[in-house]
């Protein structure tokens, strides 16, 4: 069964068409990668599929169910999540309220609850702060749990951003450039964390990634994008050494 | 191992602090009052502190929190006058406590209502057209309430009973305060506050954060109109014009004094701005210029890393002598 099913995806910019016909089908617990030079559209792709941006054309689907026209907050609580290529965190809230934030949909109880401060208002409380830190485990950020967001050193916001993500209880995880900005050691880290994550929530993942290295780590399999275009997609190996792929990152 | 523990969700020392600084404050009052220390001048500079604290602390849940601009509170103050006062007027035979209680709560549903009818279409618009139309929405109320006859029009609304005392100002001060502080920690709070850290994240987050947005707009209005209720039973007569503009930003002036998003703060800063006047009455023609400055001075300011480093310092001292510091584990 596929998680997600893109078809025929495309989106105008004005005069620009920044994707075109693209097509992906991303089943349970796979790894994709998602490549391409700068300016590709590869971004563009994860706005679509988030609801950012409305596509022109296509269609989208998420287990099978089309969801075209949803809301951004809709199509994270139906199970996409994502983080950003600049990070987006909420800077001067605790590490843990990020987490928290992103746990809204899962832990409900109302406004009187609150205000009352009802028996219902502790016991998800606890139960979110037993989940947030559990989450922030795999990254090993429980330490940082009480400190503001924007404290953290870069690698790490990187990281909470993606726990934030996991918070939702997503189906599938949309990264965009996880690895930017890492030094090599923080990124052979990461590829593990992001398997583990994948083995451990039994979720879909998307990538953005010029990191080759973690690419090829990583992905089963991957597509690679060109002015908006599927350049080619597949297997890694064989798509890595398509002649049009290399002389797309390497000019003619 | 150092295992890690968490603070807890609420702490109950710091609960008790508060309610026993709740009571002493009122207690000082009250003795101060039957002492005749405090007289009917004083009493009334304590009411419209009281007054204006309901109203900065209910404006510092868009403004502050939810980080929307909305330069049109004194607006939904007015309704909340206004249906208050019609109400006790009309229904003068209910006896007391009662009345005055159900006319602030029509005042503030009123004001929520009106808070709704406005919000419901601004806040589905990304940008800043909130602050656009509160703004028209402050005018256009004013020039409504100038118009009805019925309600005294420019004349002024009058023979409202002045059933306000400290105590019963008191009383919703509180009740705002902690209605703000316990939403705000709180799932709804944190949403709210994501989205003034970053509408995009909080979206993504799984946020509705239009349902956010009028959620906490229409709950500053809502206290709004319960402050207007508290003027109006307080003064006797009101008058559209004190609702204008000038008394918009005067609120919105103590929020950002106060620093956004900071109940003790905005607590402060309201005591100041209100009380100081009044001990410089000689100054009191320029006000508005002082109001004026001071913003300008916070905008200008604020972000100056020797300020930050400034308050940074003061956030230190304050932490040090906190008597809550949490002791750390060996
Ligand atoms: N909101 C927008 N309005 C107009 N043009 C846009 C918009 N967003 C993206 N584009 C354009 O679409 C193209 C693809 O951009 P996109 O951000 O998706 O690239 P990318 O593959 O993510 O590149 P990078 O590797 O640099 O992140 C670019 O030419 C960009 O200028
Ligand atoms: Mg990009």
């Amino acid at each position: 069964m596929n998680v997600l099913k893109i078809s025929n995806l495309g989106i105008n910019f004005g005069g620009l068409r920044a994707v075109d016909n693209f097509n992906l089908e991303i089943n349970e617990g796979e790894l994709v990668g998602l490549i391409g030079p700068n300016g590709a559209g590869k971004t563009t792709v994860f706005n679509m599929l988030t609801g950012v941006y409305a596509p022109t054309d296509g269609t989208l689907q998420l287990g099978g169910v089309k969801y075209n026209g949803k809301t951004t907050y809709q199509i994270a609580n139906m199970g996409i999540a994502r983080t950003f290529q600049n990070i987006r965190l909420f800077k001067n809230c605790t590490v843990l309220d990020n987490v928290k934030v992103a746990m809204h949909d899962t832990y409900r109880y109302s406004v009187i609850d609150a205000v009352f401060r009802l028996p219902k208002y502790y016991r998800l409380e606890k139960q979110m702060n037993e989940k947030a830190i559990e989450l922030l485990k795999i990254f090993s950020l429980e330490d940082y749990a009480e400190s503001k967001a924007s404290s953290l050193p870069y690698g790490k916001q990187r990281e909470l951003e993606i726990v934030r993500a996991l918070a939702t209880n997503p189906k599938l995880l949309l990264l965009d450039e996880p690895a930017a900005g890492m030094n090599p050691n923080e990124t052979k880290e990461l590829m593990n964390t992001i398997k583990k994550v994948r083995d451990e929530f039994k979720i879909a993942i998307l990538l953005i990634e010029h990191d080759m290295k973690l690419v090829k780590g990583i992905c089963e399999k991957i597509t690679v994008l060109n002015y908006g275009c599927v350049l080619a997609e597949g297997d890694v190996e064989t798509v890595l050494s398509n002649k049009s792929v290399i002389s797309a990152y390497l000019g003619d | 191992m150092k295992k890690f523990k968490l603070k807890k969700i609420d702490n109950k020392k710091k609960t008790f602090l508060y309610i026993f600084m709740i009571v002493v404050i009122y207690a000082i009052v009250m003795a101060l009052t039957s002492a005749g220390i405090i007289n009917r001048y004083y009493n009334g500079i304590l009411i419209t502190v009281c007054i204006n604290l309901i109203l900065v602390v209910s404006l510092n849940l868009t403004t502050g929190y939810l980080g929307q601009l909305t330069l049109g509170h004194a607006g939904f103050m007015a309704i909340g006058a206004y249906a208050a006062a019609y109400f006790s007027k009309t229904f003068m035979t209910i006896p007391q406590p009662f009345s005055f209680i159900i006319a602030l709560l029509i005042g503030g549903v009123m004001a929520m209502i009106a808070g709704l009818i406005i919000g419901v279409p601004a806040l589905r618009l990304k940008g800043d057209y909130l602050a656009i139309i509160t703004l028209g929405f402050g005018e256009v109320i004013k020039t409504i309430l100038l118009s009805m006859a019925i309600i005294g029009g420019a004349k002024g609304y009058i023979g409202i009973p002045r059933v306000t005392t400290f105590t019963s100002a008191y009383v919703f001060v509180i009740i705002t305060i902690v209605f703000v502080c316990l939403l705000i920690k709180s799932r709804h709070g944190r949403a709210i506050i994501s989205i003034s850290e970053d509408e995009i994240a909080s979206e993504a987050s799984g946020i509705n954060i239009v349902k956010y947005k009028i959620m906490a707009f229409a709950f500053a209005a809502f206290f709004a109109g319960i402050a207007g209720g508290i003027y109006a039973h307080y003064m006797g007569i009101i008058e559209p014009k004190t609702f204008g503009f000038n008394k918009s930003i005067e609120i919105l002036v103590m929020v950002v004094l106060g620093g956004m998003g900071s109940i003790n703060g905005a607590v402060i800063a309201t005591i100041a701005i209100t009380i100081l006047p009044e001990m410089l009455r000689s100054l009191s023609q320029y006000r508005t210029l002082m109001y004026a400055v001071t913003l300008i001075g916070v905008m200008l300011y604020k972000y100056d890393p020797r300020v930050q480093v400034l308050m940074c310092k003061a956030k230190m001292f304050c932490a040090k002598i906190n008597p809550f510091k949490r002791k750390e584990a060996k």
